[in-house]
């Protein structure tokens, strides 16, 4: 059977484009989600659309899976192999295809690196606004199936805001194409919104129509720490009831300024509750007008040793400690488990106490950071996961953060997407009306159940045939 | 992270060529669930080495140790040796561990390139009938000199009246042999700047290129026999002008924190060690430099600025000297191919990284590249030659000590 497949998989994509080697099988094993491993029969390098929708056939035909793979950096198991299937690996597919000046729109391959994008762009004053953390690895195809976030996203939403049209291969192999440079289209059903955010379930991306926005001319970068998390909580709700909307507001409790501290050494007051890292962008006088009024706040509301600059390098060191959160964090300990439980921003303090709540009783060290101002937290579990103890204590954590994050109106994932990490809590937590829909979206789409299958959600709710 | 930095994954694009996949092979290997298959092997002999993906990693994995432990693992589990094995090995533990045969060896290949065999045998092209790359390989051969660093500071004062510092030195084994002038320019600097200069008789190569090579056996043997030799006279600090020696001096202490009796001596050893360039930054110089001629640029040699993480202190000694026209690297940080034998060892894989270097150089319009490493010396030297360039490729103590007035 595996020779028939990886034989026929030759015939359709040329020899140079397969592989099943041993080590070729354990290097496709994994994405960025610690935990999830699995070996898959081959590995494919599809050179154009027709060789997609040629595989795609072979499967439904042959009963083995596809998984569709960017740069594999994602955090919930979106691209990590499941029985039975072959990865299909979209990194070659790297070309811009077309800047368009007059409409403000690019079109893509979806293996297009997030970051070299943006730098392009920028040259010529253009701005793509979605960065998440891995944004110098990842790609834009994987970007659009998860619907990555990232640090502006308050201010300038996330990647569905920046997606005009795209071109993918169904499961079943039809190419379809939807959407286009117009930026009121009203016709028939949003199939554009279905198809992002879907992580792979409904179709491979081969092209993708991106919206672009001028850059911001100028920035203020502020900083500003406090002794309770009230205080630093009360900020963040007056800045957004004030109708200022920073780019970016960004929280780091205790637990994570002290290992950026340990790490870093750059003088962070280690006995504060909670450090606020704030940025305001735009064209103009505005900009001082908004960082006054967040200064302000920032005062009234007692926050400690607040500075802030408008100049591009010192800007860069007062955002050092948000940008080493990540790094400080994994050093303490083997594994390292990021979650991205968002609630709505009025409850974020009650969500930060929560979160130490479980850490508390559960007796774990959890870092807390985050999107202070749309509500995403990171509430970060350090362990060893050959610690079997441990490991439970954390799922259980996890477990009791997101029930408390559901009760508040909130969110199992604000960014990372649901995959295999985070699928029981999914199913446990979403509406069953809606789960259904789902369900029925994604058995029309994909009859044969072929195309990334038991991710986000098992097919049906009493099937255990799948085991990962 | 590492995933961008890193030259093989850059040009393959395959998982496997890329760090955290080949951690993921080297687990797999650990655990059973791999034998030392030849693509496991290939893909480690693939690697540079370079470590880019360690100065990008957030956690802070030692990648390098990890593939230098399965290099370790392949040569002892290896039961067929090729010839390059067999002259490898001759070369790393029988050449490289004793001063006397690394000069004999020294002296032979100095009478094959000054006689002229040397350029008879690349010109006949007789050589490309043991093998196509043969000739390429003598071209990146070093040129050997005919004195060795001692016979070059025959005569000289090593200790001033009343010298700011005292500083040992480390004269290397390939330094030593073909890199005797930069070893002279590194100790003229220190002396004209004060320094008191320790050349420790008896000792030996620092042993990287052994454990890079997956022989750390004679490695350790040639550490301790440098701790011994260096802690018999006390000194302010150790300067490397080698990146691959001073940072493989500065992991001693951790390489044998399990050897109780070496433990302690090795860590002090290593504290005490300073790249060139780090120690220069203590010294005044500027006030009695000239200024060099050109536009100059920089390549961060891999040991240096992703082993040592020395990155700003040659850029801010280099734009000390008066009237410096320093231009910046696009890509500086990325291995240009040498990578100890790699170039001699993956030749056709080295020239790839060396033309994406070479681009980059291009484009600076530099005439004269600073790096303070001999390998990335031979191999921009190598790709400036190919390109028929005019510029120039200079180690930081020679421009420093070639600027530098006389007192």
């Amino acid at each position: 059977m595996q020779y028939h497949l990886v034989d026929e998989l030759k015939r359709i994509c040329g020899e140079k484009n397969v592989y099943d080697s041993p080590e070729d099988k354990i290097a496709y094993s994994y994405d960025g989600t610690p935990l999830y491993y699995k070996e898959p029969l081959a590995i494919v390098f599809p050179q154009d659309a027709d060789q997609i929708s040629r595989i795609m056939k072979f499967a439904n035909e042959s009963e083995f899976a596809v998984v569709p793979r960017g740069a594999g950096t994602g955090l919930s198991g979106g691209s990590v192999p499941v029985d039975n299937s072959i990865v299909m690996v979209m990194t070659k597919w790297n070309k811009i295809l077309e800047i368009d000046q007059s409409n403000l729109t690019a079109w893509v391959e979806p293996g297009v690196i997030t970051g070299n994008f943006q730098r392009e762009v920028e040259k010529i004053g253009l701005f793509y606004p979605p960065d998440p953390g891995s944004l110098n690895v990842c790609t834009i195809g994987g970007n659009v199936a998860e619907n990555a976030g990232g640090l502006r996203g308050l201010k300038y939403g996330v990647t569905k805001n920046y997606v005009m049209g795209y071109e993918m291969v169904l499961p079943t192999g039809d190419v379809l194409k939807f959407g286009g440079k117009n930026y009121k289209d009203v016709a028939g059903y949003n199939l554009r919104d279905i198809a992002i955010g879907s992580e792979g379930t409904l179709g491979i991306f081969t092209k993708i129509l991106l919206r672009l926005i001028p850059l911001p001319q100028r920035s203020i970068t502020m900083k500003a720490h406090f002794n309770s998390l009230l205080d630093s909580g009360r900020s963040v709700a007056e800045i957004i009831a004030s109708h200022i909307v920073p780019s970016m507001i960004e929280f780091l409790d205790n637990t994570t300024i002290n290992c950026i501290e340990d790490y870093t050494k750059i003088g962070l007051p280690r006995n504060a509750a909670a450090m606020l890292i704030l940025e305001v962008d735009g064209r103009g006088d505005i900009v001082d007008f908004e960082a006054n009024k967040i200064l302000e706040i920032l005062k009234t509301n007692n926050g400690q040793g607040i500075q802030h600059t408008s100049n591009a390098d010192e800007a860069n060191i007062l955002k050092t400690a948000r940008r080493s959160a990540f790094s400080a964090l994994a050093r303490r300990a083997p594994t390292v488990i990021l979650e991205d439980a968002t609630v709505p921003r009025s409850e974020l303090p009650v969500m930060i106490e929560k979160v130490q709540e479980a850490a508390r009783k559960f007796d774990l060290m959890i870092g807390n950071f985050g999107h202070a101002g749309d509500g995403n937290l990171h509430p970060t579990c350090l362990i060893d996961e050959r610690n079997q103890s441990e490991l439970d204590r954390a799922m259980k954590a996890f477990d009791f953060i997101f029930e408390e994050a559901i009760k508040l109106g909130g969110t199992i994932t604000g960014e990372h997407g649901t995959g295999l990490a985070k699928k029981q809590f999914f199913e446990k937590s979403a509406e069953i009306p809606a789960l259904d829909l789902m369900r029925k979206i994604k058995s029309s789409v994909d009859p044969n159940n072929v195309l990334n299958p038991g991710k986000i959600f098992s097919r049906s709710p009493k099937c255990e045939s799948y085991k990962f | 992270m590492c995933l961008t930095t890193c030259p093989t994954y850059d040009l393959t694009k395959f998982e496997r060529s890329s760090p955290r996949g080949r951690i993921q092979l080297i687990r797999a290997v650990a655990d059973g669930r791999l034998g030392i298959t030849p693509a496991f092997v290939d893909e480690m002999n693939f690697c540079l080495d370079c470590q880019a993906c360690e100065t990008a990693c957030p956690a802070g994995v030692k990648y390098g140790r990890m593939v230098e432990s399965a290099r370790v693992l392949i040569e002892k589990t290896k039961t067929r040796h090729t010839i390059s094995d067999r002259i490898k090995k001759i070369g790393l533990n029988f050449i490289l561990t004793s001063r006397i045969r690394l000069r004999i060896a020294g002296f032979l290949l100095w009478f094959v390139q000054a006689s002229g065999i040397q350029k008879a045998l690349i010109k006949t092209g007789l050589l490309d009938l043991f093998g196509k790359n043969l000739t390429e390989y003598l071209k990146l051969l070093p040129q050997m000199k005919f004195r060795n660093t001692e016979g070059m500071l025959k005569g000289i004062n090593l200790k001033p009246r009343n010298p700011s510092y005292k500083v040992a030195f480390l004269s290397g084994c390939i330094m030593d042999i073909a890199f005797s002038d930069v070893n002279y320019d590194t100790v003229k600097f220190l002396l004209k700047n004060n320094c008191e200069v320790f050349i420790p008789r008896g000792q030996v190569c620092c042993g990287s290129l052994h454990a890079h090579n997956g022989e750390m056996d004679t490695a350790v043997k040639l550490m301790k026999k440098n701790i011994d030799i260096f802690s018999s006279e006390g000194y302010d600090f150790l300067v490397s002008n080698s990146a691959g020696c001073g940072a493989f001096m500065k992991e001693y202490g951790h390489l044998m924190e399990d050897d109780a009796e070496y433990k302690e001596r090795a860590g002090v050893f290593s504290e005490k060690v300073k790249d060139f360039s780090e120690f220069a930054l203590l010294l005044d110089y500027s006030q009695k430099m000239k200024s060099p001629e050109g536009v100059v640029t920089y390549h961060d040699a891999c040991h240096l600025v992703h082993s040592q993480k020395i990155s700003s202190q040659p850029r801010e000694m280099l734009s000390r000297i008066p009237g410096m026209k320093l231009v910046n690297l696009h890509e500086s940080t990325w291995c240009c191919g040498s990578a100890g034998i790699y170039n001699v060892t993956r030749y056709e894989d080295s020239m790839k990284f060396l033309e994406k270097k070479m681009g980059n150089i291009r484009e600076t319009k530099a005439d004269l590249i600073i790096t303070a490493n001999p390998g990335c010396m031979l191999q921009i030297q190598y790709g400036l030659q190919k390109d028929g360039s005019q510029a120039k490729v200079e180690h930081p103590a020679t421009l420093m000590n070639r600027l530098m007035r006389e007192e």
